[in-house]
């Protein structure tokens, strides 16, 4: 287990004072100056042998995203610093802890992340239901601001303002381009890449978009040194993270530990175990909605990070924990989740906007067994015939949950059907959604 | 997609109170030159906190403080989900979450509280129309689920029964306390941190 003293997130209970004096007393702010004074270089180097991969999902290298921002400004675009903080993905609710309880290392990490890629404004993208976590940030930016940490002329010696941006409910402004199109009051709609923001990204200037825990963890990293960031978890994952786990566990929760770590062990130790005992598990979302599910079959052994899961056909996502007791109807757990896709889909691209719908009409057909088997495999096609083929990453997101469903419990489908038409009702089953 | 249209009956007319015109320029102010744009959800917002909801002639308004063309801030008012398009209840708003984190621990006795309570339907006024309600996608609180949330507050590890108390204490005008409903300290796992227990003591924080 990840020491606390290694724990990056001391107030990630709210236990102590979030406000710029307790968050000093922490260690926040510490050193800050010294550290942009090793210069841009150097603070991108070391985020890349920290090996931090960026933990908004998709696990790409935080410091390799920072190094294609231009250098030298080449003509009159300013650089932008655009902080994720529009958490929507089912079952992470990770940002949220760090923008209420740590927001100081939120604030600090924008100063320190800013300067490394030549931005002196950052727009933190807030989703619009995180109403008080907004107002939390707001407050630690001002704070921050009268203290002299960050603005015009403070004491870094690196300009930099923050501005807080509030969204209004679209879980595709969680996506990189649906969000700058949504900083710049526009809908929400992804935009195809190339170009990649980094070129051409808010008000059409370079600009880089990281999530919250990406950007809170770096001043943490660079004062304690790379190697001791990439000293935790396993080669190319690396570091601590915050794992969320929901659903049916004892003792639900948020908790900062090492990369790495067992399933069995963050569920166990943490979240009190499942709920009915470890045997009573059916089965898990390990990273987010997004993710294919795996059965219990898999989970004695699994280990959490992003090559792990990967090699068992699943991701680690945002590491959000969705767990699942033999209670569950796994076949309306997944429906539910294609409902959600569709509902979110933004409608530009076909495939997504019309294979939602359609993977949630037939799963929901399918969790009372009013389907054909044949579907089964007809359904699967559809979720290959909308992944890959959208601008965005939303219709691979829509796509894998169905196959994991299909891949490990194409049995329980069948079941049902087998039991809808030999005229025996299936066992009551928790309401549906809709 | 949520497909989402403007109500029929509309008011006459909106304007901007002097506070919020006040607040909205230097809402407007925190973007760079010629991006006014950018501050359209800001502005939207705040026309729903004066009139409970965001009207036509609202939209109208903001088209022309931001110089954005009436069907450009139209559609950014139907894309948003957050943007109430008809009268929502006088008194309270119901954000229900319905998605599956919320759904694994009893989402769906909490709607069932709703359409008993409140409506049959999502979107419908109660009775005496103080209250309304509506299923929501994930509210990003999945740790503490199921969970509701009412304007910028969030009700968290709630059962039907303290859920049913929650609706009471609005309609009654009494005082609640947001966050988790049992005894929990935010995220933590009931009965107390597994971590950072082994850092100095320090002062409780004040609840949100």
């Amino acid at each position: 287990m990840l020491a606390d003293k290694d724990r990056i997130f001391t107030n990630l209970y709210g236990l102590q004072d979030w406000r710029l004096q307790g968050a000093l007393k922490r260690g926040n702010w510490d050193g800050t100056k010294a550290i942009l004074e090793k210069g841009r270089d150097w603070i991108v180097d070391q985020v890349r042998a920290s090996g931090l991969r960026g933990r908004g999902g998709a696990g790409f290298p935080t410091g390799l995203k920072w190094s294609f921002m231009p250098k030298e400004p080449r003509d009159e675009r300013p650089s932008y610093l655009v902080v994720n903080a529009d958490e929507s993905e089912p079952g992470t609710c990770k940002d949220r802890e760090i923008m209420r309880h740590d927001p100081h290392t939120l604030v600090e990490g924008c100063l320190i992340a800013g300067f490394a890629m030549g931005a002196h404004t950052v727009f933190i993208y807030v989703r619009g239901e995180f109403a008080r976590e907004r107002e939390r940030l707001q407050a630690a930016v001002d704070e921050a601001r009268e203290a002299g940490l960050i603005g015009k002329n403070n004491k870094h010696g690196w300009d930099l303002d923050i501005i807080v941006h509030h969204g209004a409910g679209a879980y595709i402004c969680g996506e990189e381009t649906g969000l700058l199109e949504s900083l710049e009051g526009k809908k929400g709609l992804p935009r195809l890449k190339p170009p990649f923001p980094a070129s051409v990204g808010v008000y059409g200037c370079p600009s880089t978009v990281n999530n919250v825990e990406s950007i809170a963890v770096v001043p943490e990293i660079l004062r304690r040194g790379a190697a001791w960031f990439s000293s935790i978890g396993r080669p190319n994952n690396t570091g601590t993270k915050l794992y969320c786990i929901s659903g049916h566990v004892e003792k639900p929760c948020t908790v900062e530990e090492a990369m790495g770590i067992t399933l069995r062990e963050l569920i166990d130790r943490h979240a009190g175990g499942v709920r009915g005992g470890w045997d009573n598990l059916y089965a898990v979302i390990p990273g987010g909605a997004s993710v294919p599910c795996l059965p219990a079959s898999l989970c004695d052994d699994l280990v959490m990070d992003f090559d792990a899961l990967k090699d068992k056909q699943s991701g680690l996502g945002t590491a959000a924990v969705i767990v699942m007791d033999k209670s569950t109807d796994i076949v309306r757990a997944i429906s539910r989740l294609s409902y959600f896709y569709m509902h979110e889909s933004c409608g530009q691209c076909t495939p997504c906007r019309e294979g939602t719908g359609w993977m949630w009409r037939v799963l929901e057909r399918m969790a009372e067994g009013r389907a054909e088997k044949r579907e089964i495999d007809l359904l699967l096609d559809v979720t290959y015939q909308v992944e890959g083929h959208t601008i965005c990453a939303l219709g691979d997101a829509a796509a894998w949950p169905v196959q994991g469903l299909i891949r490990h419990f194409r049995g329980e489908i069948e079941r049902r059907i087998d039991a809808y038409h030999a005229g025996q009702p299936t066992a009551p089953v928790m309401e549906a959604a809709e | 997609m949520a497909i989402r249209r403007l109500t029929e009956k509309q008011p006459e007319s909106f304007a901007f109170t002097p506070d919020n015109v006040a607040w909205a320029e230097r809402e407007i102010a925190k973007y760079p030159p010629d991006r006014q744009a950018s501050a359209v959800l800001a502005l939207l917002w705040r026309a729903q906190e004066q009139e409970g909801w965001v009207s036509e002639p609202a939209i109208r308004a903001v088209a022309e403080m931001l110089d954005m063309a009436t069907i450009r801030v139209l559609e950014v008012a139907t894309f948003y989900t957050m943007f109430h398009l008809e009268p929502i209840g006088s008194r309270a708003h119901v954000l229900v979450c319905g998605t599956t984190p919320c759904w694994l621990r009893g989402a769906d006795a909490l709607k069932d509280v709703c359409r008993r309570r409140i409506h049959p339907e999502a979107h419908h006024l109660s009775d005496d129309g103080t209250l309304s309600w509506e299923e929501v996608e994930c509210l990003g609180a999945c740790v503490n689920a199921p969970m509701v949330q009412i304007g910028a507050d969030t009700y968290e590890d709630l059962t039907a029964e303290t859920f049913e108390k929650l609706i009471d204490d609005v309609v009654a005008g009494r005082e609640t306390q947001p966050g988790p409903q049992i005894d929990r300290q935010f995220s933590a796992p009931v009965g107390g941190p597994t971590t950072l227990t082994d850092l100095p003591a320090a002062r409780p924080s004040d609840k949100p």
